[in-house]
């Protein structure tokens, strides 16, 4: 089938409207905040509203983070729900670490936040002792609301980012020299 | 059979061994000599049908001698009794594993060890199970504070004491209404 007259010509009027001019950061995180593939890291009663919270009445797929990977190597965020004890902290750390760059980490809910109501020799006081945390949620356990809320801060903190520039060091060196 | 004469009559079968204890609420006890416990163990389940070990826990007494409290409690799938054996151990002993006896014994008492530091001798594998390879404190003995005790293996793992705050939440059983019953922070005990 021949070509439509139109397309033929050098300037293609058809693909005008899908050029978008912008920067290589703002373009990296765009796409990296509306994919964000959690690690749920379920550990207590706040996966159960981790899990309420990809399901169709919360339905976390409207932003792009309902692929719950659980591979590390696939994730982007770990989002540690629910009492991290000092067993499961060495198991934590090994998922996390395996976790590719970048990654973030959302603290769900009270105890992984601090150790909650959880004062004892049993449990690590805040996942954050151990790896860095982008954002906390509070509640015990928090609302799918507030999880969302958590994850569209998180978006929020991933548009500031220079992902380029910081992530990205020797390429940029390559390109330039 | 009920569990007042198994009782009856496993003090019968090892009058030396065995201290029949009084009854409490219609559970029934036995204080058995610890070098006899797995003769009477193995008695308890191939002669009086206590085919399920439901439990074994551990006392800690701080200041009695001897020191732990091992507790074994009892059950017959045929016969529906409980019975609930009791064995005095000091701190420096072993207790006889009942491994061979029920299979379940071997991660009950991997707990008592983890927890309460009781060894028991020739267990097939005598490790932690709920706390991590490592750790050097077995919590559930009395001196041992709720918040626990800084602990570093470097590489490994580290345990922090928890900020307590105004001591630890916790209910008091038998206070006179439920305003007094109600968990509250209480401070803990000076050590």
């Amino acid at each position: 089938m021949a070509a439509p007259d139109a397309t033929l010509a050098a300037y293609d009027s058809k693909i005008e409207g899908n050029v978008v001019f912008t920067k290589l950061d703002a373009a990296i995180n765009w796409m990296r905040k509306n994919s964000l593939w959690p690690m749920p890291m379920g550990l207590a009663c706040c996966a159960i509203e981790m899990m309420a919270a990809a399901c169709s009445r919360y339905d976390l797929s409207r932003f792009g983070m309902e692929v719950m990977r659980f591979s590390p190597r696939q994730a982007d965020v770990m989002i540690v729900a629910g009492t991290v004890t000092y067993k499961m902290a060495l198991a934590v750390k090994r998922i996390w670490d395996q976790m590719p760059e970048p990654k973030w980490c959302i603290a769900m809910g009270a105890c992984a936040s601090s150790g909650g109501m959880y004062r004892s020799y049993a449990v690590l006081q805040g996942i954050d002792q151990l790896i860095p945390v982008d954002v906390y949620i509070s509640g015990c356990p928090p609302r799918p609301e507030a999880l969302l809320e958590g994850l569209m801060r998180l978006q929020r903190k991933i548009e500031g980012e220079h992902a380029l520039a910081d992530q990205k060091k020797e390429l940029v060196e390559d390109l330039i020299s | 059979m009920t569990a007042a004469d198994l009782a009856q009559s496993l003090a019968k079968a090892f009058p030396e061994a065995t201290k029949l204890q009084p009854e409490f609420r219609g559970e029934h006890t036995l204080e058995v000599r610890l070098s006899d416990l797995l003769a009477v163990l193995q008695h308890c389940r191939d002669a009086l049908g206590f085919d399920s070990l439901v439990d074994l826990s551990t006392v800690d007494h701080e200041t009695r001698l001897p020191r732990f409290d091992v507790v074994y409690e009892l059950y017959g799938m045929e016969h529906h009794q409980h019975l609930r054996l009791r064995v005095l151990l000091a701190d420096e002993e072993e207790c006889p594993s009942a491994c061979e006896i029920w299979p379940t014994a071997n991660w009950h008492e991997r707990e008592a060890y983890d927890m309460m530091g009781v060894r028991f001798a020739n267990h097939p594998d005598l490790r932690r199970i709920l706390l991590w390879e490592g750790f050097p404190h077995f919590p559930l003995r009395k001196e041992y504070p709720l918040a626990g005790l800084p602990t570093e293996l470097p590489e490994v793992a580290f345990t922090r004491p928890a900020p307590m705050a105004d001591g630890p939440f916790v209910t008091s059983a038998g206070g006179k209404d439920a305003i007094a019953r109600e968990p509250r922070a209480r401070p803990q005990r000076a050590e």
